[in-house]
């Protein structure tokens, strides 16, 4: 697969996001649409909690375009948990054709892309993506109990409780998606669960390094590369990679999973991961630059670990997929 | 791709940012040692209070467990784990804690799926290979008694 | 100065098992869960070979609360069974002793469980 020039830019129309406290806590918590003081969104399970914050997004993103559902064509939707129940049962109150997806955390990225094609292929001309994470469901399916007392691995990433919705159409105004890649399943032999940085790295690296190469450009030719949750640990991994790949990325590479906490004042260790990082990330902070023009072209990479904790138990190492998404102003 | 799945293994392990070995093993000997001496305590304390031997240590882990039961259900327990890793994991209080808190997390699921079978998810294991090597040395037991006669 | 010394044995032996569990986390990636039952499992074995019962002797709770001493009850319920009841006790003796702990932790888990609900995570160092 080759790097993929749309016809038309497809706009990314409108776009909003819906956060926990402790990523309203962070340096980017001034600009997300909304926060929940207790992580609950007034529902009785974190189950519930993290369908209610799709629901918002989605409505946050509509009501922003000033236009119903019926404007829309199609959501495209994803989460973390198993068969993608936060997305279906949290969109249920749409009447909107609805796809889900299961890309882990690159899921944000795989809906940009795949709304995307979709559009310029002219059977659609608006479709929403909207992608959540909530760290107590995350915990509890992925890892140990909420109250349960342990010592967290230096490696080990706090899933962003957020949910991100953007809704990309054929015209109109805001920022153009231009050059899609879609990425390879990649697995390089890392089976700890508590470091997915240094299992997504590979990944992130093969699509960048064949971006640049088919596109005969380098890393200072665009303004910033964007990936979804590699942490500082997938971070250093991701620079030696593309290092040995023969790229300098050091100038204007960063992770948003490095972006929404801080680090100074949080224990997030590795820092911020789970489809909800980049989702909200992209959705407040990287949209806002590109719109107001601070920012002038981005690389938006989706990382995803594609393990479940079946795999993990069996020992089996853990695959990764990283799609990108070039954004312009 | 360039490295070979060899090469980034290499990579990985020599890159993984250490853990505070020392100061994980300075909080874990002190929480651990505070914890035990607290059941030493608590072993006085019953003796005092007219308890036989066996009784008064019987009820060491018992209140050591109840303690734990509670500062699981408050939140307190997984602050100070944090910090505490192994001396608040090793003590019995870990085992309580491993029992108390998917009881707690898996309410929503109903009592028999939910709490009922997710309270064994730790303590199982530990119940049941404790178990296994005890009959195993009971039955060992057994056959050193009757050689010996 | 006798129970000041008794009470630093205790604490001495506390810390230095759960440190040793300390150094295979950290050092081998052993999960806890896995910690907890070779614990128990080495608490039994010592126990057999003859170790855990003059450790006990010495440091007290430094040796019967860590999980090792779970264990240490087990071993010596079964010895205890047995000598009593013969072949039989290797089944009943084991829980037996320990039937206390389990149970407190099963009762007050639930009532516990009956009266809260999880919070999350807190972040702040």
């Amino acid at each position: 697969m080759s790097v993929i020039t749309l016809k038309k830019p497809v706009r990314i129309i409108s776009s909003a996001s819906v956060v926990g406290r402790h990523e309203h806590a962070g340096p980017l918590g001034g600009l997300f649409d909304f926060w929940d003081a207790d992580d609950a969104f007034g529902m009785d399970t974190w189950e519930h909690a993290e369908a209610e914050m799709q629901r918002m997004a989605l409505t946050f993103a509509l009501n922003k375009y000033g236009a119903d559902d019926r404007a829309i064509d199609a959501v495209f939707a994803g989460d973390l948990m198993n068969q993608c129940t936060s997305s279906s049962y949290g969109l249920l109150p749409f009447d909107i054709p609805y796809f889900g997806l299961y890309g882990a955390c690159s899921t944000a990225v795989e809906g940009i892309l795949l709304a995307s094609l979709l559009i310029d292929g002219g059977h659609f001309s608006r479709i929403a993506s909207v992608v959540s994470s909530h760290n107590c469901t995350a915990e509890r399916q992925y890892r140990t109990p909420i109250e349960y007392g342990s010592l967290r691995a230096q490696t080990s990433q706090w899933t962003v409780t957020g949910a991100g919705a953007v809704i990309l159409a054929d015209g109109g105004d805001g920022a153009k998606v231009e050059k899609l890649l879609p990425g390879r399943t990649f697995d390089l032999g890392i089976n700890d669960p508590a470091d997915m940085g240094a299992a997504m790295a590979p990944a992130a690296a093969d699509t960048l390094s064949r971006y640049f190469r088919e596109t005969g450009t380098l890393p200072r030719d665009v303004g910033k590369i964007v990936t979804g949750d590699l942490g500082f640990r997938g971070y250093e991994m991701m620079v030696e990679l593309m290092h040995r790949e023969g790229y300098d990325v050091t100038n204007n590479y960063t992770d948003c999973g490095m972006l929404i906490y801080n680090r100074e004042k949080a224990d997030v260790h590795s820092g911020g991961s789970g489809c909800g990082c980049s989702a909200v990330v992209f959705a407040s902070h990287f949209l806002r630059e590109l719109n107001e023009g601070r920012l002038d072209s981005m690389l938006l990479i989706g990382t995803g670990a594609l393990m479940s904790p079946l795999t993990v138990a069996q020992g089996d190492s853990i695959p990764a997929v990283a799609h990108l998404a070039k954004v312009v102003r | 791709m360039k490295t070979t799945k060899e090469e980034y293994k290499k990579l990985a392990k020599d890159n993984t940012p250490r853990s505070p070995v020392l100061r994980d093993c300075v909080f874990a000997f002190l929480f651990g040692g505070a914890i035990c001496s607290v059941g030493q305590a608590l072993l006085g304390l019953f003796k005092a209070l007219g308890a036989e031997e066996e009784t008064a240590k019987t009820l060491v882990p018992c209140t050591l467990i109840f303690i734990t039961v509670w500062l699981t259900g408050f939140g307190i327990f997984d602050r100070i784990a944090r910090y505490a890793g192994a001396g608040t994991l090793v003590p019995i209080t870990g085992f309580a804690n491993a029992v108390v808190s998917p009881a707690i997390d898996n309410k929503a699921e109903g009592w028999v799926p939910g709490v009922g079978t997710k309270i064994f998810s730790v303590a199982g294991p530990v119940i049941l290979f404790g178990t296994l090597a005890s009959v195993v040395w009971g039955v060992v037991y057994y056959v050193m008694t009757c050689v010996m006669k | 100065m006798e129970v000041i010394t008794s009470y630093l044995i205790t604490f001495a032996v506390g810390g230095a098992l759960c440190v040793i569990a300390q150094l295979l986390i950290d050092l081998t990636k052993l999960t806890p869960a896995r910690i907890l039952v070779a614990y128990v499992v080495s608490g039994v074995a010592l126990t057999a070979v003859g170790v855990y019962e003059p450790l006990a002797d010495f440091a007290g709770c430094g040796a019967t609360v860590p999980l090792t001493g779970f264990g240490y009850a087990l071993a010596k319920g079964v010895e205890k069974a047995v000598d009593e009841k013969g072949l039989i006790g290797a089944l009943t003796g084991g829980l037996t002793a320990t039937a206390a702990g389990i149970a407190t932790a099963l009762v007050f888990g639930y009532i516990v469980a009956l009266i809260f609900r999880a919070r999350p995570k807190e972040q702040i160092k």
